[in-house]
């Protein structure tokens, strides 16, 4: 529904026929210099992995093998002892349940709300509507650095300081604006027309919402989730700024504590790479499987009224 | 500006939109603003005030224990702007955060006008690689960089060693703040020209390909179509992602916190996130980290003013 004015990166990424890139190329003159860019975009692409590579490769590794000053560029004698070390460094388990559940209260709440101020901009005319849109497109502008002295007096002086309902209001209320931000252009892709046909066959204005827009908005749905989702999966500054205590860790901040823990001794880099692994691989393979969609919405958000 | 939303008068409204649209009932769309506007007001309102208050405030150790906080008027950005600490922190943010978005568009226009020039399995090999880097969260991604740039078994100095006439062997990176913030712009860099990329490339796919033959029909060089014509059409997206660039490079904190943790925490390695962070959470002085704050988003505005103004305008067209 929004390939209409906006590109679409899963099609472009799958096939190479869709888009004017194809036929850019078919103009393509000299054979050598088309040759010359492949191997140009090669060695960028292999320099570009590279750090992903070298985490994965180094998690394998056991740790005499990363102390010789000669790396080892291919875990041939490879092992997954470090992510068991790693998980059995015991707050793992902790941190990914306290990841889960902030993260899934925030996308929950985020969805809900942003969906019905999405509803709101894109389906009515009314007065404030401008100030609105133009209000969340300021507070996406607004630094985290710059808020969480006051979010940290805000949520200390009503007691929830490391707990799971403080971290949470602040990243919904955070990651709110970017979701209508998209849900936004995805409501304004389905054409009001549809539901008005439904409305004359005797529907109600509601109804008519319900049967025939928001099963469409489903994709629309699941693309801003996943943002959210990703977006407070991630987050590091304010989870460090309210959950002081090292019991009520997420993810990035045991990451993060498990390098400095292990900084104190020679930093057993095996296990900081298991670690890292473990907290980025799920991440990734989501983000692959949905970031087509993702990019589509976010400039669909940005070019739809 | 995002008050007139919760005051507007609904007498004034119903009949506005009766006008505009006579079947929809008017209520409506402020009941569903409702969730959003209120989390919003709590989560970013709030704090923001609070936050511009303190900055009026002296608001340190003894507040913190109950004191109550006098107004100071602005003696907290009459000591900021006369501490050259604090300049020192302003200059290399400005100066970090136009290097790092800079270089980061560069490479990302080079790299979306590459994938248009190669054949489908490069090009994938390429969005693949661009896609992983971009989709490492922060935090991995950094302890993988702060690993790759460790003075002794880091496979940057190993690689950069092997190079004949070049003794890098043990060099400190994150000991000296020039080579300190050039670690950290490569890795935002690293981080960030997926994005570019990916979004210039979409656009570039939108260039009308009859436009582009017509022009060369008529005798226009390749120069010429990418700049006359290629260049202008893809201008908005090239201005929304510089913007994005210049706003996150502002503030950037997890790589300079984490950078810190490996390095030294000394305040010539701090940019303005890490600054706040240390005079609140760290000297408790919450009036002059709430100052710092307020400066800090007046300079977003400052920098993305241009940008508002534009969709302003484009918002009164429609």
């Amino acid at each position: 529904m929004t390939t209409a004015t906006t590109p679409n990166h899963t099609q472009l990424l799958t096939s190479g026929r869709s888009g004017r890139a194809a036929k850019l190329r078919t103009r393509q003159p000299l054979r050598l210099s088309r040759v010359l860019y492949s191997v140009l975009a090669i060695v960028i692409a292999l320099g570009w992995v590279f750090p992903v590579y070298w985490m994965i490769n180094s998690s394998l590794l056991p740790n005499r093998t990363l102390q010789s000053f000669i790396p080892t560029f291919v875990p041939i004698n490879g092992s997954l002892n470090n992510y068991s070390n790693a998980l059995e460094n015991g707050s793992f388990f902790s941190a990914l349940g306290i990841s889960l559940s902030v993260t899934l209260i925030a996308v929950f709440f985020c969805l809900l709300f942003a969906f019905l101020a999405a509803v709101a901009i894109s389906r009515f005319r009314f007065k404030g509507r401008k100030s609105f849109v133009l209000a969340v497109l300021i507070v996406q502008m607004l630094p985290a650095e710059g808020l969480f002295i006051a979010q940290y007096k805000m949520v200390a002086s009503v007691g929830l300081l490391n707990s799971i309902i403080g971290v949470s209001v602040i990243y919904t209320a955070a990651v709110v604006p970017f979701t209508i931000w998209m849900l936004r252009g995805f409501v304004a892709g389905i054409p009001a027309d549809l539901e008005e046909a439904a409305m004359v066959d005797g529907l109600s204005r509601t109804q008519a919402f319900m049967r025939i827009t928001f099963p469409l908005l489903a994709p629309g749905l699941v693309a801003s989730g996943v943002f959210a989702f990703l977006q407070a999966w991630n987050e590091f500054t304010v989870a460090l700024v309210l959950l002081p205590a090292e019991a009520m860790q997420t993810l990035p901040l045991w990451l993060r504590g498990f390098i400095q823990a292990s900084a104190t001794r020679e930093t057993d880099w095996g296990q900081v790479m298991a670690a890292s692994t473990l907290v980025a691989v799920p991440v990734i393979v989501f983000f692959l499987i949905v970031q087509g969609r993702m990019t589509s919405g976010l400039v669909a958000g940005a070019v739809k009224g | 500006m995002s008050s007139t939303v919760a005051t507007a008068p609904e007498q004034a409204t119903k009949q506005d939109s009766r006008v505009a649209r006579p079947r929809r009932r008017v209520p409506a769309p402020y009941f569903l603003l409702i969730p959003s506007v209120v989390i919003l007001l709590i989560g970013m309102g709030y704090p923001l005030i609070w936050q511009t208050i303190t900055s009026f405030q002296e608001f340190g150790l003894s507040q913190q224990f109950g004191q109550p906080a006098p107004f100071v008027g602005f003696a907290n950005y009459i000591e900021l702007a006369g501490n050259p600490v604090m300049w020192g922190v302003v200059g290399r943010s400005l100066l970090f955060m136009a290097v790092t978005a800079i270089i980061t568009l560069a490479v990302g226009l080079l790299l979306a006008v590459l994938m248009t020039a190669v054949g489908k399995v490069v090009r994938l090999t390429l969005q693949i690689s661009l896609l992983l880097a971009w989709a490492m969260p922060v935090v991995a991604a950094m302890t993988v960089w702060i690993w790759l740039f460790d003075r002794r078994r880091g496979v940057v100095n190993y690689l950069l060693d092997m190079i004949p006439g070049v003794e890098m062997n043990r060099f400190a990176w994150l000991e000296n703040p020039f080579t300190f913030f050039m670690v950290a712009s490569i890795i935002v860099i690293w981080m960030s020209v997926p994005f570019v990329a990916f979004s210039v490339y979409a656009g570039l796919t939108q260039v009308s390909d009859e436009v582009l033959e017509a022009a060369q029909l008529d005798g226009a060089s390749g120069w010429q179509r990418l700049r006359f014509i290629i260049m202008p059409m893809i201008r908005p997206v090239i201005a929304i992602v510089l913007l994005l660039q210049l706003i996150w490079d502002l503030r950037v904190f997890t790589q300079i916190t984490m950078l810190q943790d490996a390095g030294s925490r000394a305040s010539e390695f701090d940019l303005l996130g890490t600054y706040i962070y240390k005079l609140g959470a760290g000297s408790q002085d919450f009036g002059m980290a709430s100052a710092v704050s307020i400066f800090v988003l007046l300079l977003t505005f400052a920098i993305s003013w241009y940008y508002v103004r534009s969709l302003l305008k484009e918002d009164e067209q429609s």
